[in-house]
């Protein structure tokens, strides 16, 4: 996973609510094997049949910061969406709200999720809109999004911030505590289900 | 203070807890498809490691395969390959698969139960949202991303936090012609979309208490649409009687050990929940959605809602264009909107008891000339119990077609798609915008709603069938 430590590019604003990954990435992209090369299923339903989606348009067609509406990625789990946006050349996404899984699945393959207040995502809305090559940056270690003369402040857990900032694997980091999860399966009840079959 | 049930459940699985960490969370069983796993075994083989416990992991295919000609190769070479893709990976890494035509081979949140692999009071994780149906076993079961994937095969664990507690009791006796899947479309039109993100929902009370465990599995499966990862009822007698003699069920003197401890998993009386749902179950109707997400529902009874008349501003964006999506009028009753395509299947609604209500109501009639009737059972051994008790017979004679397993048009990855424009009634869990195809459109209802509306060719609730003389 890339480090993340601090971003500054243009945005794009997303006035929708309710982006479910099924939008960000349908099924029929979700049959490649491979994990790069997702940026053509991205919005693709809304880039085909929406000239006015805000992808669509040439002042926002260079962005790296989403600004979307609440319960952004809600929906299937697919990693995939995440891949998409990355692909698709986005390196942060803010909304007053995300899907769990999404926002989990972000911070594994180095998406940052930015949570703001919605005023604060309308705020920056209205500013995209009058200047689409408005600069904003999104500064991890200091917590904070920066455009114009505005700060606005953004929390993250600490352990998630530190994952982030130096890009570690959560594989590798748990393999640090495997005589833990040794001891534990010790301790686990002998009639817990196996998947073998019954006969085995 | 006391514990919820998911709290006890989640604390019996703490590995390691560390201050300014995420506990570390055994998972008892993981359970793998073919979509959003190929990216995970690369990055075991990349990183030259191994699956830790290939005993507590099963593998099946289900997103991708056809349900017709289902012993043929795949034709989607697409498709195809990320199915073989699947049979190496379980070859090279010693994990149990149920491939196509393999008896155990079903939708992975149906095949769980009907081994007996999903038991009260266990950690259950798969690369899929709907991992959530699981947790209809007192089981603390969530979906997980592919990178999430890759750290359970290599690891057995998770790293996770804990999440807050909601309480979604529904109380009193069920209308006739009411099921588990209105009680759930009905949950999630009250708290939204996004109304259990963060929390994990424990549905309880007496009308919870009632329901057999088809019924309390399409409840939890759709706990992800109100935007929870998981949500559980306590187990009970119920359970218990539905695990006994299954293929992977504790027998004998382990069977007393588990009962023993799985009776202990309930919520104590003085646990607090951080938010409380009710719902009076004698106050329901048959739901179904008219929109495009599936907080977008009302009684089967009510019209097309107009926009200009909610006062929240993105929820009246939402509405405007969901509409333009479906194609729909405000003001219309929902009981005008004429369909398609009719679906019965997926691990919503794909199980025995949700086959036995449609073809109940199928029997003796004829699927309107003008709607095409898929009825799509979620495993194999779902389809041989249905040919067992001749609900074939009844389809096919309805005129219904008859398909082999799989998730099949809930997402449209394999050839059952419905075309731009075409309108469907389908008993799975998303009526996303293009979920059943490209431009499909898709109202979610219950089984017996589904049944009665093949009839009639509108959406149609089954007491309505007696009215219009069906
Ligand atoms: S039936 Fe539908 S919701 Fe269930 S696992 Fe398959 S695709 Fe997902």
């Amino acid at each position: 996973m890339d480090a993340f430590t601090t971003h500054t590019g243009t945005a794009a604003p997303l006035r929708r609510s309710n982006v479910d990954t099924d939008q960000i990435i349908p099924a029929e992209y979700l049959k490649r094997i491979t994990r790069t090369g997702f940026e053509d299923g991205l919005f693709v339903a809304w880039r085909t049949n929406e000239p006015e989606f805000v992808l669509n348009q040439p002042q926002y067609a260079g962005a790296s910061i989403l600004v979307a509406g609440p319960d952004f990625g809600t929906g299937s789990s697919r990693e995939h969406a995440v891949w998409a946006l990355l692909d698709g050349g986005f390196r942060v996404v803010i909304s007053s709200r995300f899907g769990d899984i999404f926002r989990n699945n972000s911070t594994k393959a180095g998406l940052l999720t930015v949570l703001l207040s919605q005023e604060e995502v309308e705020l920056l809305w209205k500013e995209l809109e009058a200047d689409p090559d408005l600069e904003v940056t999104v500064d991890l270690e200091a917590g904070e999004v920066r455009y114009g003369a505005r700060v606005v402040g953004f929390q993250v857990d600490g352990y998630t911030r530190w994952r982030l900032l130096e890009g570690l694997d959560d594989v590798g980091l748990t393999e640090r505590h495997l005589e833990d999860v040794t001891a534990f399966e010790e301790r686990r009840p002998a009639w817990l289900p196996r998947s073998q079959p019954a006969s085995a | 203070m006391g514990q919820t049930l998911a709290q006890k459940v989640y604390e019996q699985h703490v590995v390691r807890r560390t201050e300014g960490e995420p506990d570390l969370l055994y998972i008892d069983l993981h359970l793998v498809h073919e979509v959003t796993s190929p990216q995970a075994f690369d990055g075991l083989r990349v990183a030259g490691r191994t699956v830790r416990r290939p005993d507590l992991t099963m593998a099946t295919e289900d997103h991708n395969v056809p349900t017709l000609d289902i012993l043929s190769p795949i034709a989607d070479p697409v498709s195809r390959a990320q199915v073989d893709a699947l049979r190496r990976n379980a070859a090279e890494f010693g994990i149990r698969l149920a491939p196509m035509g393999d008896r155990d081979q079903g939708i992975v949140h149906v095949i769980g139960p009907q081994l007996g692999l999903t038991q009260p009071g266990m950690t259950i994780v798969c690369g899929d949202s709907h991992t959530s149906t699981h947790g209809a076993f007192g089981a603390l079961a969530f979906g997980i991303g592919t990178s999430e994937v890759e750290h359970v095969l290599a690891t057995q664990t998770l790293p996770q936090y804990p999440v807050k507690q909601m309480s979604v009791t529904v109380d009193g006796e069920l209308p006739p012609g009411v099921s588990a899947k209105d009680v759930i479309l009905a949950v999630i039109a009250q708290i939204g979309t996004g109304g259990g993100q963060g929390h994990v929902l424990e549905y309880r009370g007496s009308t919870i208490e009632a329901l057999s465990m088809e019924a309390r599995m399409t409840i939890c499966n759709m706990s992800i649409e109100a935007g929870a990862r998981a949500g559980l009822i306590a187990p009970d007698q119920t359970t218990f009687d539905f695990l006994a003699g299954r293929p992977h069920a504790p027998q004998g003197a382990d069977w007393d050990a588990a009962v023993a401890h799985w009776s202990t998993l309930h919520t104590d009386p003085d646990a607090v929940f951080d938010r409380e749902v009710h719902i009076d179950a004698a106050s329901l109707s048959p739901y179904v959605t008219w929109g495009t997400n599936p907080g977008q529902g009302l009684p089967i009874g009510a019209s097309v809602p107009d926009p200009a008349a909610i006062v929240d501003e993105g929820d009246r964006r939402a509405a405007e264009s969901a509409l333009a999506y479906m194609g729909l009028t405000a003001g219309t009753p929902l009981r005008e909107i004429d369909v398609d395509t009719v679906f019965l299947g997926s691990c919503t609604n794909g199980r025995i008891e949700d086959l036995r209500v449609a073809a109940a109501l199928l029997k003796g009639r004829k699927v309107d000339a003008h709607t095409r009737m898929l009825v799509v059972p979620g495993s194999v051994a779902v389809k041989l119990q249905a040919e067992e008790e001749g609900l074939d017979r009844v389809f096919l004679d309805a005129g219904a077609e008859w398909r082999g397993a799989g998730c099949s048009m809930c997402l449209g990855m394999n050839p059952d798609q419905l075309k731009p424009g075409e309108r469907s009634a389908s008993t799975s869990n998303r009526n996303f915008q293009g979920r059943q195809g490209k431009g499909g459109r898709t109202h979610l209802v219950s089984p017996a709603v589904a049944a009665a509306t093949a009839l009639t060719g509108k959406l149609t609730a089954p007491a309505d069938l007696e009215t219009a003389g069906v």
